[in-house]
């Protein structure tokens, strides 16, 4: 059900763990669908993400997406950070099932979270940022079951 | 040595192995005896003997007669059958249902369809082990209750219900009894007269018999029309050609089960036994889901908390290992198993379920292996839990 790339992250998720006194740390999840991801992110002066990191209590899709968000991410700017998409992790990932969809929105949002974050303890605006959802499933409807 | 050969079983629940002994009876009815049973020649006649024959063990095994049986398609049809077949033909005395919150979808789903035609259920609630308790059943009982449905025993956390106790309370009432007995017929005893049970669903492959047959037990008396309309096969209550292969294998299925049932459950319980205390003795944070002695003898089921439950599974996989969970990501909706959800769990937790149901063949080694896998990868799974890093700062 999942491609070769999303178990190679599985199996091999890259930039697991914590940052100590990170320049911006988020959470985003969703305990209902089980879902819950942490990314740290180390910014350098320029603006330039250092180092990234996280944590995730989710399924191999959810493990498999915070792997590749933090790789997408590492070396960016703060403004390049802002347009990884779920699609990119998505396509960096060679595709999701449909129902795994949600995992690269948390994903894209675990980085707008780190990023938000960032901003406030340092008082700077980023433009696009918008205040991140906490909860990625409210977004979404579940479907209708037909009898 | 094929792959199978390799690979640790333990999800029975799901499945089961098609017995050798069992595929051997079958294989004359596909090539050699593949007459019509319902055609009058005699070439015919082997069939319908051995379709007679399945008939006669299976009713035995539960104390019912043979001509009290009638076979279906499955476990999911015949719990189909049982509800709507009632409803349509009870409607005139009441439009009233209990059941209960830990039934199988084929039993939840059909009564919601039923609500959508105007009947009323009941969904009992279930304690902390997931045990029924009759006086909640006694008082949810109205003057236009039809039917009370309750499983013999859960497919997911094991939980043998008191169906006797629930048999003599719908008695008293003169309500009909269904319960739905997929997991249990064939794996601990059931007496449809002592346990005043009126309609039982069973189902081949979870004895080690084939997938896509399965059974009704209606008591004689008991007025459901056909499900399935068109011939008249079944005394005119379940049309379709008999599935001749599928209905010898679910009988000879049934003769080995019944024939060494105490030997099996003597077996199969010294082991879960076994596997139950090592994880609970071995792997911190984790608890038993179910209760803990009136429980299937193959069933474990287990919660760890702080991690998910298809990634555990993902793990186990990669050490052949197949098990369950009950986790949003493995029943194909946003929502953990409505079974733990039943039993109080809240949803992080039951989204870190594990189910494994053993069989007369697994071995202790297979089970010391995978409870020996299992520390290993809850521990790696914990390491990158942003739940277990949160719950462990709070503790320092």
């Amino acid at each position: 059900m999942y491609s070769e790339k999303v178990m190679d992250h599985f199996n091999n998720p890259r930039n697991v763990g914590e940052i100590e006194n990170p320049s911006g740390v988020g959470t985003v999840g969703n305990a209902k669908c089980g879902d819950i991801m942490r990314m740290y992110l180390d910014i350098d002066d320029n603006g330039i993400i250092k180092e990234a990191k996280f944590k995730t209590f989710g399924c191999g899709a959810a493990v498999a997406t915070s792997s590749m968000a933090t790789e997408l991410v590492k070396g960016k700017t703060v403004e390049e950070a802002l347009k990884v998409t779920n699609k990119a992790v998505m396509e960096a990932l060679d595709g999701l099932p449909p129902i795994k969809v949600h995992c690269s929105l948390l994903a894209e949002e675990a980085i707008h979270a780190a990023l938000w974050d960032y901003a406030e303890k340092h008082g700077i605006t980023i433009e696009g940022l918008e205040k991140p959802v906490n909860d990625i499933g409210e977004k979404e409807e579940a479907p209708e079951e037909d009898y | 040595m094929s792959d199978t050969d390799k690979i640790i079983y333990l999800d029975n629940a799901a499945t089961t192995q098609v017995y050798p002994e069992v595929l051997e009876a079958m294989t004359p009815f596909f090539t050699e005896y593949y007459g019509n049973p319902s055609s009058i020649y005699t070439f015919a006649g082997k069939a319908s003997e051995a379709v007679n024959k399945a008939r006669g063990i299976l009713a035995q095994g539960i104390n019912a007669r043979a001509d009290e049986i009638y076979f279906t398609g499955g476990g999911s049809e015949s719990d189909n059958w049982a509800l709507k077949a009632t409803a349509e033909a009870y409607q005139d005395k009441g439009k009233h249902i209990i059941t209960t919150k830990i039934e199988h979808h084929a039993i939840l789903h059909t009564c919601e369809y039923l609500e959508k035609k105007g009947f009323e259920v009941t969904y009992l609630d279930v304690d902390e082990y997931g045990t029924v308790k009759p006086d909640e059943l006694k008082k949810a009982i109205r003057p236009d209750t039809i039917l009370i449905s309750v499983m013999t025993a859960n497919n997911e956390i094991g939980t043998i219900q008191p169906i006797a106790e629930i048999g003599a309370i719908a008695k008293v009432h003169g309500i009909l009894f269904h319960t739905d007995a997929v997991q249990a017929f064939g794996h601990i005893p059931i007496d449809v007269e002592a346990m005043h049970i009126d309609m039982l669903s069973a189902s081949g492959h979870k004895l080690n018999g084939p997938k896509g047959v399965g059974l009704m037990y209606i008591r004689k008396g008991v007025k459901i029309r056909s499900f399935i309309h068109g011939g008249a096969q079944e005394r005119q209550r379940r049309a379709g050609t008999h599935n001749v292969p599928g209905i010898v294998g679910f009988g000879k299925a049934a003769e080995l089960a019944f024939a060494d049932m105490d030997k099996r459950i003597a077996y199969e319980t010294k082991l879960r036994d076994h596997l139950i205390e090592r994880v609970l003795n071995e792997i911190p944070y984790a608890r038993l889901n179910g209760e803990r002695e009136k429980r299937l003898p193959n069933n474990a089921n287990f919660c760890f908390r702080f991690i998910e439950g298809e990634s555990m599974l993902i793990l186990l996989d990669q050490q052949k290992i197949c098990a369950s969970s009950g986790s949003a990501c493995t029943s194909g909706s946003l929502d953990p198993s409505h079974v733990l959800l039943a039993i109080g769990l809240p949803h992080e937790i039951a989204h870190g379920s594990l189910r494994i149901t053993l069989s007369e063949k697994t071995t202790k080694e297979e089970i010391d292996f995978t409870v020996d896998r299992l520390k290993e990868i809850i521990e790696r799974l914990r390491g990158m839990s942003p739940l277990y890093e949160d719950f462990v700062k709070h503790q320092n």
